[in-house]
């Protein structure tokens, strides 16, 4: 006779039906929580790209055609001594991602919408208009250039933590582009002779463009995912990217009658606050090692000097943008100088010098 | 308000067309001109033209359509609670899914990661937007299955094997399966993985059994998650496939392609089927307590998606490409489907080696037999003692069925996708490299030591990838005793001495097997065994093993 015909029908599958070995094993028991409990987010993402630290017992059973397996630890300059211990701060799983990106589109739309309808681009200054068209319409492309990066650096990390943040700065960075793309030509619908083309025209030959352009060109031919990761939200967010959004467009926009840009950028501002906050936790884990702090702050080190030079020349190169609107309310040394504080900061939370290039 | 605006003019104010917006998105794009972009990612395939986004859709539209579908993926499983859904729902299921809710989450983050590989490969940026929009889309399918299987862990009567999930994925002998799915979407030729064996037949035929079909067993079973989550997630495949459709569109455009192509769609057909098939028709076959004669077997329901749908209006047109189709293998596969029992010999082989499981494994009884027979004719002489012995042999302190006098033989595994050999008579063996390996078909063979290879019928493929790893499951444990290898992998529940693995469904604790039941049984490699063997033992031993095996009932 069977088990099944000794024992009583089942009247319930819920949880708490019956007692037995394991029945109240309700939570995920292979990995540490960062804190007492685990939060919703490392129960999502912790462990579900495996390796063979963690509970791979065969090991990668592919690899290259030069040997290397499915993931390698040689992907980055940077050693660690235990590459599962970060965390993203925003804590991002797909639910709350799509939430908030939903949230910022949504937003975008009824401010551009309802500022269209209220007719405000026809009240932005001609020259603002310019601006707009010329120099937004050219670092819509910079913030294209980021997010491809990020799309490919988010296929080496050796851990999900990792390459899930580095994923959702994509998005962030590839959201953005499409949000300057389409609001500029939606207010273009209003603007008699605005030119779309002209950004590109302007990304691609404008020399006031061409040292973004390059830092650009060089994050994205980078093979060091880690260090296209630091360069981009450790230095030319910081250097060129925050100092044209924040230093620039959100503090020039409303003295030339424009409300509705400032708002759009706003968005991108918020994505940098969070996305730097995960990178920087990555990056000072890596320069706090017991065993390659030290090895590691030096390859940072010299990642910021490199960088830094390429995108203090950049931002250099721009700064006769800052004297085209009518209206001038913003100087660019002012926008310099918070930028070098700005990076001052980043470096101390990671551990390193401020790069030489910006004394 | 503007005094020149009229109420018209608000109300009908016009955005930008999709077309044009589209078109503006995919100019972002540029060619460097101070630093190539790195290409890090080989492959063979040579790519000039570039391929357009048949999708046509941009991320301002896509977050807010996402987050939708999202509230009413969670809102159904408040819903479900509410409704005491876990009251009716079948054990016999729910047990499966600590299997298959192991697997997924990591062919699907991989799939993200693929996305990477694909990028940079094509000219043009217009298919660019299509990558990204899949890239989070599979951290969506990722992280809602987590999601899923913590809400089972929390709300289904036993929870132990989800609470181990991905530690149970990287050391269970079924896993390691799933593993070379996953695995196979980001490792090696970049477009061998990330587009053919992805996109243009993983997602493109397979998704449709495992995300549809599935689904609609789960409903049977009392599970309404299931179904949620997982046609939540298929309605995302469209765009998938849509963009794989177009990378290969571009890939055919070059004849020098050809070659290669025939090789990995052959490749990649008979691994998923391989693959594939063997676990989800499991899952669908075995997992079920729903024997309504009138719906479609999984072999019925096979012919309908992969023979008829994919097939028939997908694979077929590529001829007039000048690309080889090869028609045998899916004949072939259908036939093992149909006529020699694949999914059922799989089953055996999941039910044979219960212990080693993280899951439990309910007996087949006479209602479920009954079925089987009506949907597969002679299935009972072939099964039907097998099943009997396995419920005969469920009550701790048997003798654990695998080593029981049933007649049954431990299987070999194919080196190329990690099923076992169960289809004795196909069994393959052969050399590469100066090892011996074993094989569950002559494809199977062929994708090792032709496929998988520096060199593809005289042309240079470096970037092919190959197989590595400590590839067979069995030879991790070979000569340990049962119970030690059970504590290793670390599939016993809280109190140290139970398995979590049953062979049955009882939740009585006098029912239960602790590791004290199976002690004293010592695994056995196949393949480590076979290599030790003189030439003409292994010779006899093949032999004997393609002759199959007749099940003793107890």
């Amino acid at each position: 006779m069977s088990v099944q015909g000794e024992q009583s029908p089942l009247s319930s599958g819920a949880a708490g039906a019956a007692v037995f070995p394991g029945s109240d094993s309700r939570k995920f028991n292979y990995f540490e929580p960062k804190g007492r409990k685990a939060t919703h987010y490392e129960d999502m993402t912790v462990d579900v790209q495996p390796d063979p630290e963690r509970y791979l017992a065969q090991g990668w059973i592919l690899s290259f055609g030069d040997g290397t397996p499915t993931y390698s630890k040689d992907w980055t300059a940077l050693k660690s001594s235990n590459w599962h211990l970060y965390r993203a701060p925003d804590q991002e799983w797909e639910r709350t991602h799509y939430q908030r990106q939903s949230t910022i589109v949504g937003m975008l739309k009824n401010i551009v919408d309802n500022g269209r309808r209220a007719g405000a681009p026809s009240r932005f200054d001609p020259r603002w208009v310019k601006v707009l068209q010329d120099h937004v319409g050219a670092y819509k492309h910079a913030e294209y250039g980021l997010g491809k990066a990020l799309t490919q650096a988010q296929r080496y990390g050796y851990t999900q933590m990792i390459n899930n943040a580095i994923l959702t700065n994509s998005s962030y960075k590839l959201r953005f582009a499409q949000d300057l793309t389409l609001y500029l030509s939606e207010i273009g619908l209003d603007l008699n002779g605005f030119d779309h083309e002209a950004g590109k025209k302007h990304w691609l030959e404008d020399p006031l463009w061409q040292g973004v352009r390059e830092a650009i060109e060089t994050i994205g031919g980078a093979a060091d995912y880690l260090e296209q990761y630091f360069a981009i939200n450790l230095v030319f967010e910081p250097l060129v990217g925050e100092l044209f959004r924040s230093g620039f467009i959100m503090q020039a926009a409303a003295a030339q009658n424009d409300f509705i840009t400032p708002a759009v950028v706003s968005a991108a501002e918020a994505d940098y606050e969070q996305n730097l906050a995960n990178a920087v936790e990555l990056f000072q884990i890596m320069s706090s090692d017991a065993s390659h702090g030290e090895a590691n702050k030096l390859v940072m080190q010299g990642w910021l000097e490199r960088y830094a030079a390429l995108c203090g020349k950049a931002a250099d190169l721009l700064q006769p943008v800052w004297s085209q609107p009518r209206v001038k309310v913003v100087q660019f040394a002012d926008a310099k100088a918070a930028s070098a504080n700005r990076m001052a900061a980043i470096c101390d939370a990671v551990g390193l010098q401020a790069p030489l290039s910006l004394n | 308000m503007s005094g020149a605006m009229t109420l018209n003019k608000i109300t009908q104010q016009k955005g930008i067309g999709i077309s044009e917006a589209t078109r503006r998105i995919a100019d972002l794009g540029w060619t460097p001109s101070y630093v190539q972009e790195a290409m890090t990612f080989p492959t063979d395939y040579r790519i000039a033209k570039a391929p357009k986004d048949p999708m046509k859709q941009v991320l301002r539209s896509y977050f807010p359509m996402q987050e939708e579908k999202d509230n009413r993926v969670y809102g159904a499983l408040d819903a479900a609670l509410r409704g005491d859904m876990f009251r009716n729902v079948q054990p016999r299921w729910v047990e499966w899914m600590k299997l298959f809710l192991a697997i997924i989450p990591f062919p699907e983050i991989s799939a993200a990661r693929s996305m990477a590989m694909v990028g940079r490969l094509a000219p043009g940026d217009d298919l660019r937007t299509g990558f990204t929009m899949q890239m989070v889309d599979e951290f969506r399918h990722s992280t809602i299955q987590m999601n899923l299987k913590k809400w089972y862990m929390e709300n289904y009567i036993d929870p132990a094997g989800f609470d181990i999930t991905e530690a149970a994925f990287g050391k269970c002998y079924a896993t390691t399966i799933g593993r070379q799915f996953g695995e196979a979407f980001v490792t090696g030729d970049a477009i061998t993985s990330a587009n053919i064996y992805l996109t243009v037949v993983a997602e493109t035929a397979f998704t449709n059994t495992l995300f549809v079909a599935m689904p609609s067993e789960a409903a049977r079973n009392g599970d309404y998650a299931l179904p949620t989550v997982f046609l939540s997630v298929q309605s995302d495949e469209s765009r998938h496939i849509g963009n794989g459709h177009s990378l290969l569109m571009s890939i055919l455009n070059k004849p020098e392609n050809h070659l290669l192509l025939e090789r990995d769609l052959r490749y990649a057909f008979w691994q998923n089927h391989g693959i594939v098939d063997a676990a989800i028709g499991t899952i669908i076959e075995y997992g079920t307590k729903n024997r309504d004669k009138k719906k479609e077997s999984y072999a019925e329901l096979w012919h309908r998606w992969i023979y008829e749908d994919y097939y028939r209006t997908y694979m077929l047109p590529l001829e007039k490409y000048g690309i080889k189709i090869h028609h045998d293998d899916v004949a072939h596969a259908w036939d093992r489907i149909v006529k020699q029992g694949y999914v059922h010999k799989v089953a055996q082989f999941f039910s044979a080696g219960w212990w080693a499981n993280f899951w439990r494994i309910d007996a087949m009884d006479e209602r479920d037999f009954e079925w089987f027979e009506y949907k597969y004719p002679g299935w009972y002489a072939e099964y039907g003692a097998w099943w009997e012995n396995y419920r005969k042999l469920s009550k701790p302190g048997s003798v654990p069925i695998t080593f029981a006098d049933t007649g049954y033989v431990y299987p070999h595994r194919c080196w190329s996708n990690l099923v076992p050999a169960v289809i004795r008579e196909e069994l393959q063996v052969d050399e590469v490299d100066g090892e011996l390996y074993t094989y569950g078909s002559e494809v199977d063979r062929w994708t090792h030591k032709e496929a998988f290879a520096p060199e593809y019928q005289g042309r240079p493929t470096p970037a092919m990838g190959r197989f590595s790893g400590r590839r067979q499951w069995e030879e991790l444990y070979h000569g340990w005793d049962m119970a030690d290898a059970i504590k290793d992998m670390g599939f016993v529940r809280p109190d140290g001495k139970t398995l979590i693995a049953q062979p049955h469904l009882s939740f009585e604790e006098k029912d239960q097997w602790t590791l004290d039941h199976v002690r004293g049984y010592t695994i056995q490699s196949p393949i480590v065994n076979l290599r030790a063997m003189t030439p003409e033992a292994r010779a006899q031993h093949i032999a004997d093993y393609r002759k199959g095996f007749t099940i003793k009932r107890l």
